[in-house]
């Protein structure tokens, strides 16, 4: 090679050309990484704002649907969503201990627990689509023939006892709420399989015996993603299920 | 080696080897990480983009030449709008100078090998190159009708034409620019030369850092918009649907919340462009060198705070639609600072009219003309008359085209030596630029005034009153694409019998003007070192700018 390298003593494998050394790179990856995840934040920032403003104009509708989704699955799935960090982090704490095995379980149970969340997704998407409560022209939360189950407008009649017409209403208007349910929690879906992707893909380098003290970024990068996708529902959670709801 | 002799002046000779001939054959550039050859991946791509809405611009004049427009029906006239700001816009404006000069510059002027993520820099192209595929299945399968700027609920509901197709396009070409603008963000922070601090860099980064901030910023509010859009289309789940409850003003907002800001992204790397030619062709310190840097930033951050003045006759609140047209005034002061310390920094100095100055001073122009009626439409009263006319369209085209492109020409010709290491032939360039700059005039000033008078955007027919004007228009338009052709022919032209130009053709100081022209793939043979301020012209030891061979 005809170029002379002028600094650095270490050269690590991983050390790619453009940098001068370990601590350069992994300066550098660590930011684009923050600047990435900021990316993902306005990206769902915009989703938040619209849901917000939509929140104020419909607040009765919003109620109704929030009241109509089940709590203790979305209850279920925060709790396993949060386990799956806390075997990323260990995850990660394993790759920077260089423990090779310790990184295979716990990548395995952070995908086993992603798994078992995106079934509980699959089975709440299944019940509202059961209850007819899917946006679009099937869409009926007034109880139409086959939609009895997700007839929101009769519910609004019993609990609030408002008269028909105005509970149809409302009953109609959930479809907004239901459509920022799925824009939310789909975008956020899409990003736990993007996840499993990525975690599949850590899994066979760590099985490799790819990391260690010296270098463990993806796996740190791997985390740092996985952790947003987590906070993420941890806002979700509640505003979709938890502050609109009745009682 | 060398055959450089002392007494005959040096004949200048083209590098053994640099980053085009280091090896041959498609797969060294399809799979190439050399920031370089993604550049020129680029501008090919961009090139062709850039011809192609050009076509469809072209077949607007001819359209508008009788104001029966018998050439196109309406439909077909209203596909061809919205395909040329489609194209132009997505495809050619918003990467044009960072993914293309940017990416050859950038780590030239900070004094590193490459980006500090390559292998982002080659995805974001494959990622540009996919989008634009989406873009250009919607154009072959019969075209889209929207305008460029997708209004629901015209857009999500009522029109037959592949929409989706062309948002996901857009959609996708957006993630190539935010790889774009995260590259050149870690860059800048992360891998400049030893001595190289934040004050001595060169305003083109300062621009394209700012214009990186946009980037990273902006583009995923587009992202999330179209994926509204998308889904309110493909779901009917109403968002954006007034039948359902929804409101179509609020895609308007999240719109612009990205495309105004956008409009920073097109307009500042080519201000830093200017900053580089204004410089080195008055041999003169840039006067005011923080103010230049920081009023970069300063645009970045006021023009995500303007986005509502493209809604004054939308129906907003008249208190928001004060706040906002202040605020729109208020994002002059920064680019007024360019100009003014631009036109400070010619002043007294030894000028030199070569081409990249021509397009320079035509940026000058023409940049101060379309900002100067922005701030028309900023006006709240002014704008209810004049909104949806020709004067919108005058406007933008002074500050995109006369603004924007006129820089990305002048940034081509000042760093065409350095990207092919042969001199363009500076006679038939500067023709180039005369018939530009005339060109560009004839098309578009008889604009302001066909807005002034009334002309709605977007029509395919007028009143028979407006066609002198309109004649006027689409003449300059020929003589425009002239202008744009030209440099096409003698660039490609120079790559083989153009002079060699050696390292630094300009006696530009810079570091990326310190390697040989083209630069080897590695980009310096040592890692150089910065010792002083940027823009060291006029000073006794300029001649020791290092020429190395």
């Amino acid at each position: 090679m005809s170029h002379s390298q002028t600094t650095t003593t270490e050269h690590h494998p991983a050390l790619a050309h453009q940098f001068d050394s370990m601590a350069q790179q992994r300066e550098a990856s660590n930011l684009g990484m923050w600047v990435f995840l900021l990316t993902e934040i306005m990206m769902f920032g915009g989703l938040f704002t619209a849901y917000l403003i939509y929140r104020l104009k419909y607040y009765e509708a919003f109620v109704a649907g929030s009241t109509s989704i089940s709590v203790s699955w979305g209850f279920a799935n925060t709790l396993v969503l949060i386990g799956s960090s806390l075997t990323m982090a260990m995850a990660v704490w394993s790759a920077q201990q260089g423990k090779r095995r310790l990184q295979v379980l716990f990548i395995a149970m952070t995908m086993l627990l992603g798994s078992v969340f995106l079934g509980v997704k699959a089975k709440e998407y299944y019940d509202k689509y059961e209850e007819c409560h899917i946006p679009g022209s099937s869409f009926n939360a007034e109880g139409g023939p086959g939609c009895e189950s997700g007839d929101i407008a009769k519910e609004l009649v019993e609990r609030e006892h408002i008269p028909l017409e105005a509970a149809r209403q409302t009953a109609h208007q959930t479809q907004i709420f239901f459509s920022f349910y799925f824009a939310m929690t789909g975008l956020h879906a899409l990003h736990m399989f993007l996840g499993m992707g990525l975690m599949t893909w850590l899994l066979l380098r760590a099985r490799r015996g790819d990391f260690g003290p010296e270098y463990y970024s993806p796996m740190e990068y791997g985390g740092l993603y996985w952790h947003f996708v987590d906070i993420v529902w941890i806002y979700l959670f509640p505003l979709l299920y938890l502050i609109s709801r009745h009682r | 080696m060398s055959t450089v002799t002392i007494s005959t002046p040096p004949k200048l000779e083209m590098p053994v080897k640099h980053y085009l001939n280091d090896n041959y054959g498609i797969r060294s550039w399809l799979l190439t990480k050399d920031h370089k050859r993604i550049a020129i991946l680029y501008l090919l791509t961009l090139t062709f983009f850039f011809f192609l809405g050009g076509v469809f611009a072209a077949m607007i004049r001819l359209q508008l030449l009788t104001p029966e427009g018998t050439l196109f029906q309406a439909d077909t006239y209203n596909k061809l709008f919205t395909m040329h700001g489609v194209n132009m816009v997505f495809f050619f404006l918003v990467p044009s100078i960072p993914a293309v000069l940017g990416n050859f510059l950038v780590p030239l002027m900070v004094g590193a090998k490459d980006l500090a993520l390559p292998k982002i820099n080659l995805a974001s192209w494959y990622i540009f190159i996919i989008g634009a595929a989406f873009a250009l299945a919607a154009l072959v399968s019969g075209g889209v009708d929207t305008g460029w700027t997708f209004y629901t609920p015209l857009s999500s509901g009522y029109l037959k034409t592949h929409v989706i197709t062309l948002a996901v396009g857009v959609l996708i070409a957006g993630f190539a620019s935010i790889f774009t603008g995260l590259n050149f963000i870690v860059t800048v922070h992360r891998m400049r030369a030893p001595g190289l601090t934040w004050g001595r860099l060169p305003l083109f980064i300062w621009s394209n850092y700012a214009t990186s901030i946009i980037m990273v910023l902006g583009t995923p509010v587009l992202a999330i918009t179209l994926i509204l859009l998308a889904l309110e289309r493909g779901f009917h789940i109403g968002i954006f649907d007034p039948k359902l409850g929804g409101d179509p003003v609020l895609f308007q907002h999240m719109f612009w919340f990205y495309s105004h800001p956008a409009v920073y992204i097109m307009i500042l790397p080519g201000m830093g462009v200017i900053s580089e030619i204004v410089t080195c062709f008055s041999r003169k310190r840039v006067f005011g060198y923080s103010f230049v840097a920081f009023s970069s930033i300063a645009i970045a951050v006021f023009g995500f705070l303007v986005w509502a003045h493209h809604m004054f006759v939308a129906g907003i609140s008249t208190y928001s639609a004060l706040v906002f047209s202040l605020l729109s005034f208020a994002v002059a002061i920064p680019s007024a600072v360019k100009v003014f310390n631009w036109t400070a920094t010619i002043y007294k100095g030894s000028v030199s009219f070569d081409t990249p100055m021509l397009y320079a001073l035509g940026f000058i122009g023409l940049f101060t003309v379309g900002g100067l009626t922005g701030l028309f439409l900023a006006a709240l009263g002014l704008d209810v008359h004049v909104h949806d006319t020709y004067f919108v369209i005058a406007h933008f085209h002074y500050v995109m085209v006369g603004g924007m492109v006129m820089a990305y020409l002048g940034g081509m010709h000042f760093w065409w030596p350095k990207l092919s290491g042969r001199l363009y032939p500076e006679g038939w360039a500067k023709l180039a630029a005369l018939i530009t700059f005339i060109g560009f005039n004839l098309t578009f000033f008889p604009q302001f005034i066909l807005g002034y008078m009334g002309m709605p955007r977007r029509l395919a027919a007028y009143p028979p009153e407006f066609q002198v004007l309109n004649v006027l228009s689409t003449a300059g338009a020929s003589i425009l694409a002239v202008g744009f052709i030209l440099p096409l022919i003698y660039f490609l032209w120079s790559m083989k019998y153009g002079e060699v130009a050696g390292p630094n053709p300009w006696r530009a100081t810079g570091l990326e003007w310190q390697t040989s022209s083209p630069p080897p793939t590695h980009n310096f043979d040592h890692t150089p070192v910065v010792t002083r301020e940027p823009y060291h012209y006029g000073e006794e030891d300029e001649e020791e700018v290092p020429v190395v061979p």
